[in-house]
């Protein structure tokens, strides 16, 4: 599809360079348009059979119309309706009519009364609802027209009674799309009395055909979405339709009183049979959850979905879909969180050994249980033991949104978030782990809750258990036992799945540092110090000692006693870690060892403004001096560049301005440098090698403008009509060093063409933004396009290289946001020293395991390539299941590579990196014409490359001979 | 009047011997024919002399419908059909079809091999019964006869339990049999649609109860299991062969999936590997998890459970094993128990209730020394934990499944009368349907009003329809036709028609009035005050003032006079025929009101 736009948006601008060109060319588009309506009117009129006149009609959909005939066409289609006899002839022919009115650039004001007027005369159902599909494709394009939008609605109104269930569907999604916004609309001189649309609607909400109800509750949702104000006497009508026997029905009722309750939360409505009276979006939420145990699943997942955002309602509303009374023979029992509770509090510690463990307690009185509460009772109870995996999610996201926005709320849907950790399917248990983490804040775990939650940590599931430790990472936990009882589970975690160990110690430095008096009086225990005895020192490359240290020396960071306990190999072992694994171990403040200022120091002061003012005054200075001498200016974007990398490396959270407006000033150092050659002073012939570096900065210059575009996040228009600026520079280079090296005209005319086709190509995109550039290249060439098309092209070569020496450096507009994309390949490691022995021609699988940062949409763009030692560069796509999501911005990939290649005698390093794929073509707007056709090859314009964008990891191979 | 009546033989206001008999429309239903465990007497089995007084059950009966595979639910089938003699359908969904015999013919050998009765049913009676049942799809309507037809829907509770709707008419019961609201890991929750009975028949074991949520019970149990495992121990679990078992095979088995765990787990066979067969086969009675990833793989092709073998119960080691039976009384689980009992590490669980007597009851009291036959005395050190897994619903699934129903009445069986009373009260309270709970042998009729279908015309009711306007289900609407009762169907046509069918002649039907108004007037003047005054009124009719000083709304007449005697009175003639009937009786009362005096 998307490549059989790109092809008409061609074909369009080809025609028009012709049309410049040669005048012939525009008489050819134009014979071929009457030929269009004409051929299908005479296909129509061979047409024997309504059978016949179906297949032409079938056909000739299978084509686009242009605007301009499409008008033509209509003619004839409408004329061949008013003939033809047979209903699904004409239901064809009205689907046409719709699909033709939607064709861009043509208004189709002109074919209304033809609809409306065959509206009138039509007998069949199916082409009456056809028909007025027809008319809601052509209201629907013409929004500003009222009168037309009144009539419609007149047509639509006096269609409602029609027999049929289709029609009163059209009809009903006719006035949603289009019934007047404003009651106050000046009325029509033809005495249109306004309609209310809404009321209209309403009385639809009692029709017999359960397909009308529902539609007629959709096209009351469409006038709210399309501004308009619901009435609040539809919550009336809307509560009566949950108890519709047809889900749909009810499903859309569920929407409808969402959408009430967000409008009018603070009205107050009474309770049937009692003098009481609520909110409206308490008792909208008391029914939604009730219909959170409906019959059909559907309707269930709406409701649990739509609780969630439901954030206004009171709060003894909100945890009352928490509460469900248990009881046993009439006598109240507590339930199994109650009780876990009770024996925390209490401080117990048996936990249901005995069989009357969980007897009842006190008799309840049988008049006050009301088993069916008239309210939120138990609503995400239910929800949460759904049988329906896809209510229990919904169950969950709608806990999660809710507990985000209460506190109260967070801490007591804990219970039953943790319970989640135990379905059955893994979906949800993931789910929950990750709601649990996005309300972290609110919490703290109890033991038994922790218990629970690190039970997890066995899972095999790789997935679940890196969910854990991220969930870890940020929970606050109640007692020392429990955060040595999480350090105990963290460690069988890591001897039962040992490639867990960078997520675990990350885990735990999060840990240490959010728990530093939890941790403090565990230290003796941890580092196995005895007051009087040295003990044996442990083995340092233990992964379950280091993650132990981590946990430690991140919670000495902020408890500066803590370091009194370390005995001396801790601190050989801590100047050990502190270099190895930097960012897992801080820097401490050790008795008798000076601190390392530059660290603290950098923490100290993480005030940005100075390094952001920084960044904002060397830009400047570069901007202010471009008419320096060429030497001057050389020198200071040198030095600026130079700065700027210094400063990205610096300050981690400016890398991404700084490393792009670096790379832009380089580019135009490149330029400049190019310019500054000797060699345009000199006559062509003389100097073909010198040219080399010329060339060379063009190539550069246009990598690296696919850098800018492709490889940074947060990047806006203004800075890529920048960017594709500064490439249609390097093109003139290109093309000017070409001109000058080659001999002969003939493959100057194809560059010189194409070149242009560039500048207008630019100007196409860009025409919006063509005043911001003024002065510039772009502009002045523009400027000159018309003699530049009639002009040979030794000129046309003449003229822009003036032109590009004359042009000034264009200031880059810094974007709010930019986030350089990069990735770090986690596994393979390149460490080993074995290789990976397979059979030659067979294939070997390689884990693959990387992270990735600010990259959009990795699925479609991020290749891994594998380079082998005899320069074979195999490039592969990773599946879209292969990538993770762990957090905004970041990605994570964790697939396999498959490795074949003949055999070799020697094992021999391999290179594993990380690509990402762009298309230029990826910003280029699109045609709007819909029918799909042929599509079209490659077109010229279009580039694709990809850019590395990860250190390139070795890993050693031996395909071996294959024995027989 | 006609009715419905149900007679429980067997289940009323008691659990267990599950039979109840159902007239509806003529139609003569058994629901259930179980046994009861309680009894080893003639009590076990449903009183089917109940019927059997007023001659042969074949023709009494129309057909037999078994819920589930429970013997409680089927357990006197073979001696119903076989010993007593019945010749009809008996109606049970595939896996109850398929796991029934099964049970049956152990519970067979348990009371003719074991405790050695004569005069019990044959195993050949067995399959000669079984070769009378008729198997139900979910949600097939199936039709016994021209009139009655059943349906079942889903139930939970255990492998194939299924609901059934019995319709005659527009008359309809439905009987839950036992039913789960809430899914569990083997199985999904009960389902019904808005069918609107007028009798829903449901079970009430839990009437009294509001239970907690299944996970905190899942949770403990896998927790429990776990930390027994990792210390080294064994757990025995005794269990009865089908139904739970299953569920917690399941949770083991997917627990030790997911936890990567390594230590065996052993099931006794028997009845149950036949049995587990049968539940690989019903895939779609299983929940969604099991149903969407089986074609991967079947969750009951068990990877870490095998099967059990007498000696493994002394292999070194942790170990997990189900043992039948569950309560602890005899058999395997017995003997395994007193095996282990002395270790302080190993554990047992028992999952479900145990009966007054057994070992499994004496252990759950938190007896520590038994005393076994022989004299000796078992000390038992390991642990014995409690968890209830049932699969019925509970107070709250049972408000849920009516109000999914919306019957216009309830009836309760399967409980005890106590509770009964409790959920009764609520019912009828919250839903203000009448209900009932009758004992065994006691008769509840139930009065119906069964709607007739009567066929219209299509022309008439297009021309009706099209008078009115706007459609409103809720408003009733007047509408002109006859009704011609012919060979027991009725049809509503329109008059013309009736008449040319009928072969009759039209008679024209007046109706005059005379109305009496105090006006000394005119008599023309009287009839323009007439015509202004309707003509302010009724709005929506055609109201016209004939040059003969007549006044005419639509097709009425209205005639003004003086009256003979008193000029002061004047009367009002009108005159409608009996078409216009509803227009004319709205008049004339218009009339007698007198004439607003605002004209004068």
């Amino acid at each position: 599809m998307a490549a059989h736009l790109k092809k008409r948006v061609y074909e369009e601008f080809t025609k028009v360079v012709q049309q410049q060109q040669e005048e012939i060319a525009t008489k050819k588009l134009r014979l071929t348009k009457p030929s269009k309506s004409a051929a299908l009117h005479i296909d129509l009129c061979k047409a024997t059979s309504p059978a016949d006149a179906l297949q032409y009609l079938l056909q000739f959909a299978r084509k686009p119309v242009e605007a301009e005939s499409v008008e033509g066409v209509v003619r004839i289609l409408l004329e061949h309706y008013y003939k033809e006899n047979d209903p699904s002839v004409r239901l064809k022919i009205a689907s046409l009519l719709g699909l033709l009115s939607k064709t861009a650039g043509f208004s189709p004001d002109c074919i209304m009364d033809d609809a409306i007027n065959i509206l009138q005369n039509e007998k069949s159902h199916q082409v009456l609802a056809q028909l007025l599909d027809t008319l809601l494709a052509i209201g629907t394009k013409l929004p500003e027209n009222q009168a037309i939008q009144m009539r419609l609605v007149d047509v639509a109104c006096k269609h409602l009674t029609d027999t049929s269930h289709g029609v009163r569907n059209k009809c009903l999604q006719l006035l949603g799309n289009l019934g007047s916004l404003e009651k106050s609309v000046t009325k029509d001189g033809e005495g249109l009395a306004v309609r209310d649309v809404q009321k209209i609607i309403g009385d639809y909400f009692s029709d017999q055909d359960p397909r009308v109800r529902t539609a007629a509750i959709k096209a009351m949702l469409q006038l709210h979405e399309r501004g308009l104000k619901l009435h609040q006497t539809i919550y009336n009508q809307a509560c009566k339709l949950l108890s519709d026997d047809y889900e749909q029905v009810r499903s859309a009722a569920v929407q409808l009183i969402w959408v009430v309750s967000q409008l009018y939360p603070e009205s107050i409505v009474p309770i049937p049979s009692s003098n009481e009276e609520i909110r409206l979006v308490d008792d909208a939420f008391g029914k939604i959850c009730h219909m959170v145990s409906d019959g059909s699943w559907v309707v269930r997942v709406q409701a649990a979905k739509l609780l969630g955002s439901m954030e206004q309602v009171s709060s003894h509303f909100l945890e009352q879909t928490l509460d469900k009374k248990l009881m046993s023979d009439l006598r109240r029992k507590r339930t199994a969180h109650e009780r876990a509770k009770e024996l925390y509090s209490s401080g117990e510690f048996s936990s249901g050994r005995k069989w009357g463990d969980d007897a009842p307690k006190e008799e309840i009185d049988t008049g006050a249980v009301n088993l069916i509460e008239s309210g939120a009772c138990g609503a995400f109870v239910h929800g949460l033991e759904d049988e329906m995996y896809e209510v229990r999610i919904a169950a969950v996201e709608a806990l999660c949104m809710l507990a985000q926005s209460s506190p109260s709320f967070a801490e007591k849907c804990l219970d039953f978030l943790v319970d989640m950790f135990n379905d059955e399917i893994e979906e949800v248990r993931l789910q929950s782990i990750h709601t649990m983490r996005k309300i972290s804040n609110n919490i703290t775990l109890r033991e038994d809750q922790l218990d629970t939650v690190l039970a997890v940590l066995e899972d095999s599931s790789r997935d679940i258990r890196e969910a854990l430790h991220e969930l870890l990472c940020c929970t606050n936990v109640s007692t020392k036992e429990g955060i040595h009882l999480a350090l105990v589970e963290l460690l069988k975690n890591l001897t039962k799945y040992p490639t867990d160990r960078d997520s675990i110690w990350k885990c735990l430095k999060f840990l240490g540092s959010r728990h530093p008096t939890l941790v403090l009086p565990l230290v003796p225990e941890l580092l196995s110090t005895h007051p009087f005895f040295d003990t044996a020192e442990p083995d340092m490359d233990d992964p379950a000692y280091i993650a132990v240290l981590v946990l430690i020396f991140n919670a000495a960071k902020t408890c500066p006693t803590m370091p009194a306990l370390f005995s001396d190999h801790t601190f050989r072992h801590y100047a050990y870690l502190r270099d190895s694994l930097s960012h897992l171990v801080p820097a401490l403040r050790l008795p008798g060892r000076k601190l390392v200022s530059s660290a603290v120091s950098a923490n100290i002061t993480p005030h940005e403004d100075p390094s952001h003012q920084f960044l904002q005054q060397s830009l400047e200075r570069v901007y202010s001096l471009q008419h320096l001498d060429p030497q001057g200016t050389q020198e200071l974007l040198e030095l600026t560049i130079r700065d700027l990398q210094r400063l990205g490396e610096l300050q981690s959270e400016l890398a991404g301005v700084a490393d792009f407006s670096a790379t832009y000033l380089r580019c135009q150092l490149l330029l400049i440098k190019a310019l500054q050659e000797k060699l345009w002073n000199v006559a062509a012939p003389l100097y073909l090698k010198q040219s080399d570096l010329a060339s060379a900065a063009a190539k550069q210059i246009m990598e690296e403008t696919y850098k800018m575009e492709f490889m940074y996040s947060g990047v806006e228009n203004k800075q890529v009509v920048i960017i594709h600026h500064m490439r249609l520079q390097a093109k003139a280079l290109q093309l000017i060093v070409t001109a000058r090296t080659t001999r002969g005209v003939d493959p100057l005319f194809g560059m010189c063409e194409k070149f242009l086709q560039e500048v207008d190509f630019f100007q196409r995109c860009f025409i919006a933004d063509l005043p911001h550039l003024q002065d510039s290249f772009v502009d002045k060439l523009l400027d000159l396009m018309p003699r530049l098309m009639t002009s040979k092209p030794v000129e046309v070569v003449k003229i822009v290289q003036t032109m590009l020496r004359q042009s000034t450096f264009l200031h880059l507009p810094l974007p709010e946001q930019i986030h350089k994309a990069s990735a770090t390949i986690i596994e393979p490691a390149g460490e080993s020293d074995n290789p990976l022995r397979f059979t030659s021609g067979l294939v070997v699988a390689l884990d693959v395991d990387a992270t990735l940062e600010h990259v959009q949409d990795p699925q479609s763009i991020v290749k891994v390539q594998v380079l082998y030692p005899d320069g074979q560069a195999q490039m592969i796509h990773p599946k879209p299941a292969d990538f993770r999501n762990p957090g905004p911005g970041r990605h994570r990939l964790i697939t396999q590579v498959y490795l074949s290649h003949t055999a070799w005698t020697e094992p021999c390093q391999v290179e594993v990196r990380l690509l990402l794929a762009y298309n230029s073509n990826s910003r280029i707007p699109k045609s709007p014409w819909i029918e799909g056709g042929e599509v079209s090859s490659q077109v010229e314009t279009s580039i694709e490359g990809t850019i590395p964008f990860s250190k390139s990891v070795k890993v050693y191979i031996m395909p071996k001979p294959a024995r027989r | 009047m006609p009715e419905i009546r149900v007679t429980p033989l067997g289940a009323g206001q008691d659990v267990g011997r599950s039979c109840i008999l159902v007239s509806i429309g003529g139609k003569n239903v058994m629901l259930d024919c179980g046994m009861h465990m309680g009894f080893n007497d003639d009590r076990r089995f449903p009183d089917f002399s109940y019927i059997t007084r007023n001659g042969r059950l074949t023709d009494f009966l129309d057909c037999v419908i078994i819920s589930h595979f429970h013997l409680d639910h089927c357990g006197a089938l073979p001696y119903f059909s076989e010993m007593v003699g019945y010749d009809g359908p008996i109606y049970m969904t595939h896996p109850t079809q398929a796991i029934c015999p099964i049970l049956l013919e152990d519970y067979r050998k348990i009371a003719v091999d074991k405790k050695g009765e004569a005069n019990f049913f044959t195993s050949q009676m067995i399959k000669d019964c079984m070769k009378k049942v008729v198997a139900v799809h979910l949600h097939q309507t199936v039709q016994v006869d021209d009139e009655l037809e059943i349906k079942a829907y889903y139930a939970g509770h255990v492998l194939g339990a299924a609901m059934f709707q019995i319709k005659v008419g527009s008359e309809s019961v439905v009987y839950t049999g036992d039913y789960n609201m809430t899914p569990d890991r083997h199985l999904g929750a009960a389902w019904i649609d808005k069918c609107r009975p007028n009798l829903l028949i449901t079970e009430s074991t839990y009437a009294t109860t509001i239970r907690d949520s299944k996970r905190c019970r899942e949770r403990d149990f896998l927790k429990k299991v776990h930390e027994a495992v990792e210390r080294g121990g064994k757990v025995l679990i005794p269990v009865f062969a089908l139904g739970r078992a299953q569920e917690l095979c399941i949770l083991l088995e997917t627990f030790w999936e997911r936890m990567n765990l390594k230590a065996p787990i052993y099931f006794s066979t028997g009845l149950t590997e036949k049995a587990n067969h049968y539940y690989k086969l019903f895939i779609t009675w299983t929940n969604q998890k099991i149903r969407k990833t089986f074609v991967q793989r079947n969750m009951f092709e068990f990877k870490h459970i095998k099967a059990f073998d007498r000696a493994f119960a002394d292999n070194p080691g942790p170990m997990v094993v189900f043992a039948t039976p569950g309560m602890l009384h005899a058999g395997q689980s017995l003997q395994i128990f007193r095996k282990w009992a002395g270790n302080e590490k190993n554990m047992v669980i028992m999952p479900g209730y145990c009966v007054q007597g057994t070992v499994g009851h004496k252990i759950l009291s938190g007896q520590r020394k038994l005393e076994m036959e022989g004299r000796q005395v078992l000390e038992v050190k390991m642990q014995v934990e409690y968890m209830s897994f049932s699969a019925h619903a509970d107070a709250k699934g049972i408000m849920q499944l009516v109000g999914q129903a919306e019957p216009e009445s309830v009836l309760l069986v399967h409980g005890e009368a106590k509770k009964m009373e409790f959920l009764k009260q609520k019912i009828e309270q919250e839903f203000r349907v009448s209900c009932y709970m009758p004992a065994n042998g006691e008769t509840v009729t139930l009065p119906t009003s069964p709607s007739i279908p009567v066929g219209i015309s299509l022309g008439l009711l297009k021309r009706e329809m099209a008078q009115g306007l706007l459609p409103d289900a809720k408003k009733p609407r007047l509408l002109h036709g006859t009704l011609i009762m012919k060979d027991s169907n009725f049809r509503l046509v329109s008059s013309e028609q009736a008449l040319k069918e009928l072969g009759l002649a039209e008679h024209q039907l007046r109706f005059t009035c005379r109305v009496h108004l105090h006006d000394p007037r005119k008599e023309q003047e009287t009839a323009v005050r007439v015509y202004s005054h309707l003509k302010s009124v009724l709005k929506e009719h055609c109201v016209q003032h004939l040059p003969d000083g007549s006044v005419t709304v639509e097709s009425i007449l209205i005639q003004a006079a003086a009256h003979s005697e008193d000029p002061g009175t004047k009367v009002l003639l009108v005159s409608w025929t009996y078409q216009d009937e509803e227009l004319g009786s709205h008049l004339t009362s218009l009339l007698k009101k007198g004439l607003p005096q605002a004209a004068s």
